[in-house]
């Protein structure tokens, strides 16, 4: 557990005095949001109807801009060959790893989340349940992407590599996530689909650590 | 006393046969210097006794128990200098340090990086961040990284690398001092490093070419096919 909580915090401490990771990635998912009124122009309704669905697919592609350097940085300097060969098991300082990734993007996606459904005109019940979705979704998408950004560790071009990888498997979150929005606007329970969600957290709270050490320690050779 | 051993490890490296055949044994005390030309596997064989790599063939052990079997515990008793340094160039040397003392769960961190970072002579630097430190300083704290915490076995891959002559006499005189201690300290070098006795083991002696390793491979196959035919009719019948 010390293990854990040594590398998180010291990947939220290099994250804090690089700042402008985090920072990028949020003014990713506004300029992105942005877009969309532009693109299908500025009619209210046909906003208020696409807000759940263009805010998860923004937050899907900020997300994923930054799952890169989740490990790139220490495999390049050679702390992933230490991280592999400490007493620690390694799944749980990926675990920690990821919580830090989360804590550094996902935190603040959520954060920023309602402001854009604010600016697509998104009607007010959809709120709470839009932050609920986000607050189960995100996490998935850092341990879905972490194997990912596992996977390509040494490769060139990674980034475009890894959106290949991960993209399809963020579909599932994206589905329940926009889905949920939609039933609470509807004025239906989203019961359901928060349900599933919480279910594809949990499943990939479960496999993506040792899918991720797997894919590391195949790197480390 | 502990015991290090390896006994006929093969390392294939993607499509190349690096060394075969390679055995060796080390007691508590005793320093194995690796040698050979560029490429003949030093690093290899280093990377193989920390257990990044697995061998292809063959089993390495220390005190009789092979360390693929507890993993952790050989982590425990091990310390791996590699090529890189593994420094944040935002964090201070310090902060540096830190994270590893506690990924070993050393006690009493803190005197233990003071007197780590005074064994190297850095203690000047501890709050300079990475990006400031010039190579040889870098190089001296990867150094002070294996002198915290308790350890049995160093495996050194070219530790002189960027290190000044007086830097090259006290890391000599720390392996010493190890060795004093009990431990068991394995590394490569290009120059010459100040140690007492160590046992040479030059890679190149283990170098076979692919073709015969190849050769004898397709044989234990054939063996093997042999011996599994007629059960595999037995079992169609």
């Amino acid at each position: 557990m010390n293990g854990f909580l040594a590398i998180l915090r010291r990947d939220l401490s290099l994250a804090l005095r690089q700042g402008a990771d985090s920072v990028m990635v949020v003014a990713f998912f506004i300029v992105t949001t942005t877009l969309f009124p532009f693109g299908v122009g500025p009619e209210v309704n046909i906003l208020a109807r696409i807000a759940s669905g263009v805010i998860w697919v923004s937050a899907l592609l900020a997300a994923m801009l930054s799952l890169e350097r989740v490990f790139q940085a220490d495999y390049e300097d050679g702390s992933l060959e230490l991280l592999t060969l400490s007493p620690v098991s390694l799944e749980l300082l990926i675990l920690g790893k990821v919580l830090a990734h989360w804590l550094t993007t996902g935190l603040p996606l959520i954060i920023a989340a309602p402001l854009m459904a604010v600016m697509l005109n998104m009607d007010q019940d959809g709120f709470a349940i839009l932050m609920i979705a986000m607050l189960l979704g995100t996490p998935a998408l850092s341990l879905i992407g972490a194997i990912g950004a596992a996977l390509i560790l040494g490769a060139r071009r990674g980034g475009v590599l890894v959106s290949l990888l991960v993209l399809p498997l963020y579909i599932p979150v994206l589905i329940f996530g926009a889905g949920a929005v939609e039933a609470a606007l509807l004025g239906i329970s989203a019961t359901a689909q928060l349900q599933i969600m919480a279910a594809i957290l949990l499943l990939t709270l479960a496999a993506a650590p040792f899918a991720t050490a797997h894919a590391v320690r195949q790197a480390m050779e | 006393m502990a015991d290090f051993s390896g006994s006929d490890l093969t390392c294939l490296r993607g499509e190349r046969l690096v060394f075969g055949g390679l055995s060796f044994s080390a007691k508590s005390g005793d320093a194995v210097m690796l040698r050979g030309r560029n490429g003949a596997g030093k690093s290899s064989l280093l990377r193989l006794m920390a257990g990044l790599l697995a061998p292809r063939s063959g089993a390495l052990c220390w005190n009789g128990e092979s360390i693929a079997d507890d993993r952790a515990a050989h982590h425990a008793r091990t310390h791996y200098l590699g090529h890189q340094d593994a420094i944040k160039p935002v964090l201070t040397v310090r902060d540096n340090l830190r994270l590893w003392g506690q990924l070993r769960g050393v006690p009493d961190l803190e005197a233990a990086i003071d007197r780590a970072l005074n064994a190297l002579q850095i203690h000047h630097l501890s709050r300079v961040t990475g990006r400031y430190l010039s190579s040889g300083q870098k190089r001296r704290t990867a150094l002070a990284r294996i002198l915290i915490g308790e350890s049995h076995l160093w495996l050194l891959d070219e530790p002189t690398v960027g290190l000044d002559r007086e830097s090259c006499a006290e890391l000599a005189q720390l392996i010493a001092e190890f060795r004093a201690r009990g431990g068991v300290v394995v590394y490569s070098t290009h120059i010459d490093l100040d140690v007492e006795n160590p046992t040479i083991l030059d890679l190149d002696d283990f170098a076979i070419p692919m073709v015969e390793w190849l050769a004898e491979q397709d044989d234990i196959e054939d063996m093997a096919q042999a011996m599994r035919a007629p059960s595999s009719q037995e079992a169609a019948q």
